[in-house]
């Protein structure tokens, strides 16, 4: 069986036993954890094919993920939108906002540092808009009637949260399975690595990043969907503050970037880390990030391929052994 | 109303004295951005430590915040030098985004770790001299902001002829230029860094102890700085330390009449949409240095 495959069947295999866990424990704790962990690994996947497989380190992706939670919250209570339609939205809307910032920011050149300040600058913007405009409830913020069925995406327990999520992650663990494997994935790489080599063989930088941007704002989005049909609130501060885009990046890097279990492996660690603490020091504020702080500068400073790195090399390593 | 020229006056005179506090902490950045090519995205969070050390020297010891000055500045300068050598030296395996990325956790943990002692409370200090207010023309001026121009002007001064006349400043020059050539001359490329590093934290010291009088600390204080001085840095040209001061001054004043014609929030968005005009259009910043 070919690395593709194999690939392939990791992500069924993980699917499927995700998809057990709310078979086997009704303990909303566990689901909770489960659901929230979730979560992080999309945010983090999102950040992923646009930092990870496109070498474009974004400070600002709460742009995308706000985008996306006004959106669905604004479909619903000004035009009355069913929850499923409105997420379809959310997710198109926040990709033309990311090929809106992409087209302007790649247009002009900008990389690196400046494309992470531009981004960030971008998500400000953003906040002191959905702070001033009257349409998002300005500092108030915007909040959904509660009224639990399918077709509202509104679950009595976190069990339908939990598939809802777990189908979204699917879908991010496809795609980057996708980027991993086809010709788009291998320019988009091919870019990250070196822009001017990639342009003298044929291929169009600009048209890359730009997939990659509107792609990762989609799953993005979607993030911001998710999040404001489970916790039924939103305001600026949450939608466009730089928590959120942190959160993703953190955990992306955490975990190793441009890989597929990546991302997902550094939400689960940063989970169970948030998890762990919490019990030793209790609700106290900012000790959370705190740890994810320390835990940031630790891993770009020994294993800047992030913990999937590890496995890797280990890998790596007890091949060579294998073939003399 | 809207267009009074004595409320037009005093609101670009607000802003001036406000822009030169912006410059001071700009020129730090750009000594360590834009000269050392080291992106200090801690920055904000270290103006709010800063913030917070001549805070408490106030409340704990009664001490007036300008006379803080050569306290929280050579501790400024310290955090910085130890900040360089330790930690972002260590860490960027010379790639530009590692810095970034380790910065960013510098600040995460020094904002959260003020939110942890000093919870997320909004903190003012009286002074004496707190509500005093100096008549110019038509306008009105809080004294300590005529004291933080007086002062932003003054330090920045001094950076200038450290940078332009001293050893060190020929040696920081020499390594901005050339790092590989710098260090064959025998210059220690390290600690160089690291001072200039500390040199620029030495701004905020100075900036912290100037701005507080009349502003107020809170945990999250530098998330709003942080791109202030970056687009100061970058509207001023990268590196360019007469760019910085010119940029501080006309940010301070857009801010300034910005909030007067759109409201304070809207008027906030004036700094953002010149920070991304410039990087996407000049990059060069307006003044044409090299970026």
């Amino acid at each position: 069986m070919n690395s593709t495959l194999k690939e392939l069947g990791s992500i069924v295999l993980f699917v499927a036993v995700v998809a057990c866990v709310p078979l086997v424990t009704d303990s909303g704790v566990t689901l909770n954890f489960v659901m929230m962990a979730l979560y992080a690994a999309l945010l983090a996947q999102a950040w992923n094919i646009l930092g990870g497989f496109g070498g474009q380190f974004s400070f600002g992706h709460a742009l995308f993920f706000g985008t996306g939670a006004y959106i669905q919250a604004i479909a619903q209570l000004q035009f009355g939108l069913n929850p499923w339609l409105a997420l379809a939205l959310a997710v198109t809307g926040s990709a033309a906002i990311g090929l809106g910032v992409g087209g302007l920011t790649f247009r002009y050149g900008l990389k690196g540092s400046y494309f992470a300040l531009v981004t960030l600058a971008f998500a400000e913007v953003f906040r002191i808009l959905a702070l001033s405009v009257p349409f998002t409830g300005a500092g108030v913020g915007l909040m959904i009637p509660l009224s639990e069925s399918f077709a509202n995406m509104q679950f009595a327990s976190r069990k339908g949260y939990l598939y809802l999520m777990l189908g979204f992650v699917a879908a991010a663990l496809l795609v980057t399975w996708w980027l991993k494997h086809s010709r788009f994935g291998a320019y988009l790489q091919a870019v990250r690595d070196n822009e001017d080599a990639a342009r003298a063989i044929g291929v169009n930088p600009f048209n890359v990043k730009l997939g990659a941007i509107g792609l990762s704002g989609a799953l993005m989005g979607a993030g911001g969907a998710f999040y404001v049909q489970v916790f039924q609130y939103i305001d600026p501060g949450i939608a466009f503050g730089p928590g959120t885009s942190v959160e993703a990046l953190v955990a992306a890097i955490v975990g190793g970037i441009g890989t597929l279990w990546g991302p997902v492996l550094g939400a689960v660690v940063l989970h169970v880390l948030a998890d762990i603490t919490r019990n030793m020091f209790g609700q106290l504020p900012g000790i959370n990030m705190v740890i994810y702080g320390v835990v940031l500068v630790l891993i770009v400073m020994f294993l800047p391929r992030g913990i999937g790195g590890i496995a890797a090399s280990v890998k790596s390593f007890f091949s060579k052994r294998g073939k003399p | 109303m809207m267009f009074d020229p004595g409320i037009l006056f005093s609101s670009v005179l607000n802003g001036l004295t406000t822009g030169a506090v912006y410059a001071l902490i700009a020129l730090g950045l750009t000594l360590i951005y834009g000269v050392l090519h080291i992106i200090n995205f801690a920055h904000g969070a270290s103006l709010m430590l800063a913030l917070y050390a001549v805070y408490m020297l106030k409340e704990r010891f009664g001490m007036d915040p300008y006379l803080a000055l050569p306290l929280v500045v050579p501790g400024m300068f310290a955090l910085g030098y130890a900040l360089q050598r330790v930690i972002i030296n260590r860490a960027s395996h010379g790639k530009d985004e590692n810095i970034l990325l380790v910065t960013l956790g510098i600040s995460i943990v020094m904002e959260n770790a003020a939110l942890l002692f000093f919870k997320s409370d909004t903190r003012t200090i009286d002074t004496a001299y707190t509500l005093t207010t100096i008549p110019i023309g038509p306008a009105m001026i809080a004294l300590p902001k005529l004291v933080a121009f007086a002062g932003a002007l003054v330090v920045s001064g001094v950076l200038l002829w450290i940078v332009g006349k001293t050893d060190l400043g020929r040696a920081i020059r020499a390594v901005a230029k050339e790092k590989h050539g710098a260090k064959l001359m025998g210059i220690d490329v390290d600690h160089v860094y690291a001072m200039s590093f500390g040199i620029g934290l030495a701004c905020l010291g100075a900036a912290a102890c100037f701005l507080l009088p009349a502003y107020y600390v809170n945990p999250q204080v530098g998330g709003g700085f942080v791109l202030v001085a970056f687009t100061v840095v970058v509207l001023g040209g990268m590196g360019s330390f007469g760019g910085a001061l010119i940029g501080g001054l006309l940010v301070g004043v857009v801010e300034s009449l910005g909030g007067l014609y759109l409201g304070e929030s809207l008027g906030q968005i004036g700094i953002f949409v010149i920070f991304i005009g410039v990087l996407l259009f000049r990059p060069q910043g307006l003044f044409g240095a090299k970026v």
